[in-house]
Order: C-alpha cells, then structure tokens, then sequence
C-alpha cells in the first residue's frame, strides 16, 4: 500500500476523503467505519464497488496502454500482474496515459514475469508508442531536406528531434515481438534471435514502428543529445564498424524522426 | 452577475474556430473513436457527441484530429471526469489549466464535471467517489465550482452522482445539497437519469420522488445509461451504473416524463464499456430523439428555463 497522506479536515480529524481512500487499494482493510447502507444495512460489498471499480479500470486502463504485452502473457496473467501493480503504484495524475511509466520496469522484476526476459522491452515499445500517439502534431523535416545543406556544412548539421521521436533498445528482438503481437491477425513464430533497436515516430497521425540498422542507435542518440552528424557518425562508426551512414540517415528522416537541421558552426 | 458578464465578454473578444452548431432538443452520444468512420459517414449531422475531456488532453496526434473533425460537424459537450470538485483538498490547478485550455481549443456547447471526488493527496483513484453531504462539504463544493467557472468564464454544469454508500454523518439529502449549489454558484445542471435510477434502488426510495424535489428548472443536459445487477450483504438488488448496455426500460420511463414536464433538454446516451456497434448506439439516441421530439411538439419554448 503506497502512502496516502491523509489531508485533513479543520477539525484536525481525517477526512471523509481520507478515511474513505485508506481500504480502497487494500482489500485486507475492513471497511470504513464512515460508511454504511441505507436503514442500516451492512457496508462492506457496497464498499467492494468501489474498491472493485478503482481496480478493474485501471487494470484496464493498463490493458489497453499494453495490448502486445497483454497478447503474449495471456489476460489471466496480465491481469494478475497488473493487479499487483495497481495496488502497490496508483496513477498520481488523473491524465490515464500517463500512468504506468514503470510498469515495464516491474515487469523486469516480477518473479513470475522471469521466463519472458523480453516482455519488459515490448512494455517498453508500447509505452513510446502511447508518447508518439499523443505527441505534439509538428510537420517532420522532409528526406530530401540534407541535400539542400552544401556538403562542406553537412558534418556540422545539428538535427532537432521531432516530439514523437522514441527510441527503445532491446537485447532481444523485441520490435520483431512487438509487431508480431500488437495487431489482431494470429501471431506469427518470431524466429529472430538478435537485438534490436526500435524507433517510433509519428510523421502524421499514425504511429510508425522501425528497427534501426546496426550502430543506427549509438547514432540516434547522440544526435538526440545535440551532437552534430559528424560527431555522431564517428561514434557509431568507431563503435560497430558495419554502421551505414547514408542508410541511417536516409531510414531516420524517411521516418519522420527530426523537424529542423540547423547549421553549427565547428568550434 | 459578475459570471454572466464575464462569459459575454470572452465571447465577444473570442474568434471561433468552429461553426456554432445548437445543441438545443439533440441526442447524443458518447463519442468513441471505433465508431468515428461510421459516424462521419452519416450526412444527417443531426446529433451531438459528449467526449471525456482527459482523453483530450495530450499535446495532439489523433485525439486531437478526432475532436476537430467531430466539432466542426456537431455540437460537442465536454464532460470532465477527474476534477475532484467533491473532494476536501483544493482544486489541481494544472489540471483546472488543462481544462480550460481544452475548453479554448474545442468551444463545446456544454461543460460538465461530477458531484464526486477522485484524487485524494497525490493518488488518483480513476473512480466517481462518494461525499457527505453537510453544511461543510456544501461550502466547500459551492467554492470548488465558483472557482471552476471562474477559471473557464462560464457556465458549468453538475451531474448527480450514482452512489452505493452513505454517509451517516450527512446532515442534508441530495437533492437538498444539490439545489443548494446552483443557488450558490450560479452552476446548471446535468440530470443522470440512470444515476437517479441506480441511486434510489440502492438506497431504497423513490426515483419520482427525487425527480419531483430536484431543481430540474436547472438542468441543461440529460445522461441516459445502462446499469448491471448485483447483490448487496443482505441478498437485495444493488445496482452498478455499468456504462455497458442499452438503456433500462425504467430509466426511459422517468426521462419520458422529465421531458414531457421540462422540454427539449439536450440528451446524452452513455457507453462506455462492451461498447456497441455504432448502428445499435445509434439506435437508443435515435429512441431518446423520438421522446423528445414527441413532447417537443406543442411544448412551448421557454417555459421551463429560458436558458435552454
């Protein structure tokens, strides 16, 4: 049970507010005192309404952030595992799709999540589909916008990240997963072995979901960070040699994934 | 006074957006996004649609095409369900912030929020809550609306809540507590019928009675809903307002006779869960139209509330 700071009244005695939230996550909780049926019934399955309607909906609440993930657990086990985690992490906003930022990290954690090591990255490439789907609606740079930029100023071009821009890395091939399980056609054998780097983006209305290509991350994320392609481009190549440039490129702008480049002059 | 001048001055300083399309005698429904390529390629455009303002309330992507392509077609009423204006601690004002901006961005016909209280110190419960219903809760509520309608510059309409508990310390009935409010902040109202319907079963009295005491002068916004049975610790029916199936005979019954006594009043079919195909949908606003349509004819406009 989180804490539920218990506001309190003028009187200095706790509020109905409080007195009524403190059972509403624990069912080992007796039913408040405060409350009661008409003609003085007994309380405690009509309090279970409520403890059933806070719980339920925001299970489903998480169902309907995680689909992939719920498709590979089955709902029983979903819905069990998102029971714990409802009850140990209630929303602190009333803004549903913000709920459940560390929902894949205790995904990672759950002792009976152990035998699927990659639910935890396909949590996490559905949560950056949810931050693409609502993200700011800003027209991405075009792909031919680099070959306006004289060469000579290509090295020193800053890109600005679009705000549906997300990247996920995964030691398993979880966008090959994520595809697999997210759409409503059977799911297909995933025979992929390798990791792989998703990158989400939302050029217009629909979220799109990609692999990047090898060193493509190292790549994308230094230029997330403000570094400059040719800086960026260096640390990918000094760190996987097969790290294709032109291709990178080209995949990240055809995706949508920047809204300007600016020229930056070397220091 | 001072709120009514206030909202004719943001009107005449505003520039529209959207065709201002009238919500007066409508049905409506809930408006779901499976349901968005069948209702666009209705052409009658004769309802209006009812959207949960936080589904709205991301930086844009497709909630927002959604909501724009819908208002620029109908009418659309906002239904807040999250303010926590029932609630003892104060107002979120980054939430009351949201709120408005939506309501900027969407210029809906109609505001509403609950009678209930959601977030308690920094949890968000994700569910209506109950109140007590005494001479401190009524002035904090009354504040909490004051301050509503003063952030929105306009009007803000209540919705009675569906309850399954109460609280023995309530010194004043609902309708009571409710009427209280309007009178106070100058809020309208939005009669849940179904609520009404849910809350008399539970509590054991007379859904025509409440009717009969409710301010219902006040009310510019009717909601229908399906409930679902269950059994409280005693064995008796204890109804849940489930959001998840056609309308109950009962309740049609009650809003035949509030339209019959109070005119064309804006009414809203809810679904919300298990939802529908959207001709079946369609069908129970294509019902609550044909009972407003009958009592709208040979009712005379503005005899219940000139408002409307």
């Amino acid at each position: 049970m989180p804490p539920v700071e218990g506001h309190e009244g003028d009187s200095g005695e706790p509020s109905y507010a409080a007195v009524f939230a403190r059972a509403l996550l624990d069912p080992d909780l007796a039913t408040p005192a405060a409350v009661a049926g008409p003609k003085s019934k007994a309380g405690g399955k009509r309090y279970n309404v409520y403890r059933n309607n806070v719980t339920v909906s925001l299970i489903n609440a998480l169902a309907a952030v995680f689909p992939a993930t719920q498709r590979i657990t089955g709902g029983d086990f979903f819905r069990a595992m998102a029971r714990f985690y409802v009850r140990a992490t209630p929303p602190t906003s009333p803004l549903l799709f913000e709920y459940g930022r560390d929902f894949p990290d205790f995904i990672e954690q759950y002792e009976y999540a152990q035998s699927v090591p990659w639910l935890a990255d396909v949590a996490r490439i559905e949560l950056a589909w949810l931050d693409a789907y609502h993200a700011a609606d800003i027209q991405p740079l075009m792909p031919q916008a680099l070959a306006s930029i004289p060469p000579d100023q290509l090295a020193d071009t800053v890109l600005k990240p679009h705000p549906a821009a997300r990247m996920i890395r995964s030691r398993f091939p979880a966008v090959t997963i994520f595809t697999a399980n997210r759409s409503d056609s059977p799911a297909s054998h995933v025979e992929v072995v390798e990791p792989e780097d998703a990158l989400l983006t939302r050029p217009a209305l629909e979220v799109e979901v990609r692999r990047l290509p090898p060193g493509g991350a190292i790549f994308l994320t230094r230029l997330i960070a403000g570094e400059s392609l040719g800086a960026a481009a260096s640390e990918a190549l000094s760190n996987t040699s097969s790290f294709d440039l032109a291709a990178s490129i080209s995949g990240m702008l055809e995706a949508g994934a920047f809204t300007t480049a600016l020229y930056r002059e070397s220091q | 006074m001072k709120r009514l001048a206030m909202r004719s001055a943001a009107q005449a300083s505003a520039v529209f957006r959207f065709p201002a399309h009238s919500i007066a005698g409508r049905a409506g429904t809930s408006l779901k996004h499976e349901h968005l390529q069948a209702i666009l390629a209705d052409e009658k455009r004769d309802r209006f649609f009812e959207v949960h303002a936080e589904n709205y309330m991301g930086a844009g992507g497709p909630p927002h095409a959604a909501l724009n392509r819908i208002r620029h077609d109908y009418p659309v009423s906002l239904h807040g369900v999250c303010m926590s204006i029932g609630g003892p601690q104060p107002l979120d004002k980054t939430h009351l912030g949201r709120f408005k901006a939506l309501v900027d961005r969407s210029e809906p016909a109609l505001v509403s929020e609950h009678l209930a209280w959601s977030t308690h110190g920094t949890t968000y419960f994700n569910d209506l809550l109950p109140l007590p219903y005494t001479a401190e809760t009524l002035a904090r509520v009354a504040d909490h609306i004051d301050q509503v309608q003063e952030a929105l510059g306009r009007q803000l309409l209540l919705e009675n809540p569906s309850t399954y508990l109460i609280f023995p310390e309530s010194t004043m009935g609902e309708t009571l507590f409710i009427a209280e409010l309007v009178r106070r902040t100058g809020c309208g109202l939005l009669l849940d019928i179904n609520n009404v319907f849910v809350s008399a079963t539970n509590h054991g009295f007379a859904a025509l009675i409440y009717l009969a005491v409710f301010p219902l002068e006040h009310v510019s916004e009717i909601h229908l809903a399906g409930h679902t049975e269950q059994a409280d610790d005693e064995g008796e029916l204890l109804l849940i307002d489930s959001h998840d199936r056609p309308v109950a005979d009962a309740a049609w019954k009650l809003f035949d006779t509030v339209i019959s006594q109070y005119g064309p009043i804006p009414t809203l079919v809810e679904w919300d869960s298990d939802l529908p195909d959207w001709p079946l949908l369609n069908a129970e606003a294509d019902a609550a139209q044909a009972i407003i349509d009958r009592h709208a004819q040979g009712f005379m406009p503005g005899k219940a509330h000139a408002a409307r």
